[in-house]
């Protein structure tokens, strides 16, 4: 335990079950970029897997929406300490996507419309831990949340989860990402509080 | 950076509006930040019970010292704490400062284009302060929008610095209220306003947005639209597309 505040009571009394450590909790829904919001339009958005051989699997729009659909309800946790828990979201498995794909790489980076990147481990987007959504809520996913589509990845910190996502880079070695090369941890487990260096 | 939790001590607290107040902490060990960076605070109540929240950093001190200024959130958590029960000599469990991205560095020599609205004007302000205390010759402009003249942080350093400065612009908008003898209405930041008093894009600024989440969409669509480069546009929001946090 830290330094006690006197008069400091805070606002939640009861231990909340589903939030990791250092996290609170938000009904709102914080938007965190680094820049702009890129807008893209269904019709010119494409997502591309590229193997460490080189290979490369391309999905439209069209495509991408008519694969397999999942629904799920998840919490997620930002690095900034909110939590919201019970989210729903619908879009793609990533093991429906990387079923396709020849591959035995182990680590991953994630490509954005914008340029942002983000590195993941293959095995943290595995065995049903990651998907590409394209809905919030029941509604299409707004731009500044990531929309047409991100990667929605709920057991690693939300900085993980790209929005605007484009593409997957499958990676002999480990390598940072964006965020991940301005101060914020490679992995991001919230439960065990990888959020710095 | 720092890792983990240090303990900071509180050496002053100042009124910065009704509702803000600016701290002033000392971290042992710290030997200077990046303009822009931010710091976690953990308050811990006696039964254990602990909360943290992000503020960034308002000053560009090069020692052991900096400030942040917190609003109070009418349903906050932290920050009522902080704006109405802290006292000099109180000691606080600080992390950071953080971040590598949204921050501005002395040797950039770009010019530079800064846009606050309300308390995003924060890490703004560490920026300024930095570029005054540098030698970097370069151009910095300050856009700040506020509801009213009693909500603006920082007002008297800021004209002081822009009558004083040849390296310093300051332009205010007011959204709700304007002083006495302003020469126009109060209302919401529009694309002329934006287009004629922003540096222009073709002499490619470096430009940081940092306020609500629906004024940082907004601005930084415009200034997408008006031809700055996407990546040189760099952005910091709080809150949800409907407002506060």
């Amino acid at each position: 335990m830290g330094i006690i505040s006197p008069g400091f009571f805070g606002r939640r009394r009861r231990d909340v079950p589903g939030l990791p450590p250092g996290q609170h909790l938000t009904e709102d829904f914080p938007v965190l970029s680094a820049g702009p919001t890129p807008r893209i339009r269904e019709d010119e958005w494409e997502f591309t897997i590229r193997t460490e051989a080189g290979g490369a699997h391309r999905w439209s729009w069209e495509e991408f929406i008519t694969l397999p659909q999942e629904d799920v309800t998840v919490d997620i946790h930002c690095v900034t300490s909110w939590s919201k828990l019970g989210t729903g979201w619908r879009g793609v498995s990533l093991d429906t996507l990387l079923d396709s794909v020849e591959s035995t790489a182990e680590y991953s980076m994630a490509h954005s419309y914008g340029g942002y990147t983000t590195n993941v481990p293959v095995a943290d987007l595995r065995d049903g831990k990651a998907w590409i959504v394209h809905q919030f809520d029941g509604s299409a996913l707004a731009a500044e949340h990531g929309g047409p589509a991100r990667l929605l990845i709920p057991h690693l910190y939300f900085w993980k989860s790209a929005k605007w996502v484009r593409g997957l880079e499958l990676l002999r070695h480990d390598a940072p990402g964006f965020w991940e090369s301005n101060g914020y941890h490679l992995h991001g487990d919230p439960w065990r509080e990888e959020r710095y260096w | 950076m720092r890792s983990g939790w240090n303990v900071a001590d509180v050496l002053e607290v100042r009124v910065e509006t009704p509702t803000a107040r600016t701290i002033r902490l000392r971290l042992p060990g710290l030997t200077g930040h990046l303009a822009g960076q931010h710091i976690d605070v953990r308050l811990t109540a006696e039964d254990g019970y602990s909360a943290v929240r992000s503020y960034s950093v308002a000053s560009a001190l090069p020692g052991d010292e900096l400030e942040i200024t917190v609003e109070e959130l009418a349903d906050g958590e932290v920050s009522p704490y902080l704006v109405t029960g802290l006292s000099p000599g109180d000691r606080l469990e600080v992390r950071g400062p953080i971040g590598g991205w949204f921050v501005w560095r002395p040797e950039d020599h770009s010019p530079v284009q800064l846009i606050a609205g309300g308390s995003g004007v924060v890490p703004l302000m560490a920026m300024i302060r930095a570029h005054e205390a540098s030698a970097n010759p370069s151009e910095f402009r300050l856009l700040y929008s506020v509801r009213d003249p009693e909500s603006a942080f920082y007002r008297s350093e800021l004209e002081s610095m822009s009558r004083s400065s040849h390296r310093f612009t300051l332009t205010w908008v007011y959204t709700r209220r304007v002083p006495p003898g302003w020469p126009t209405p109060a209302g919401r930041l529009d694309a002329a306003t934006l287009e004629s008093v922003v540096f222009p894009p073709g002499i490619a600024p470096a430009v940081y947005v940092c306020g609500a989440t629906g004024f940082v969409e907004a601005i930084a669509d415009r200034l997408v639209q008006a031809g700055h480069s996407p990546d040189r546009i760099r952005a910091e929001r709080y809150g949800g597309m409907d407002g506060s946090s």
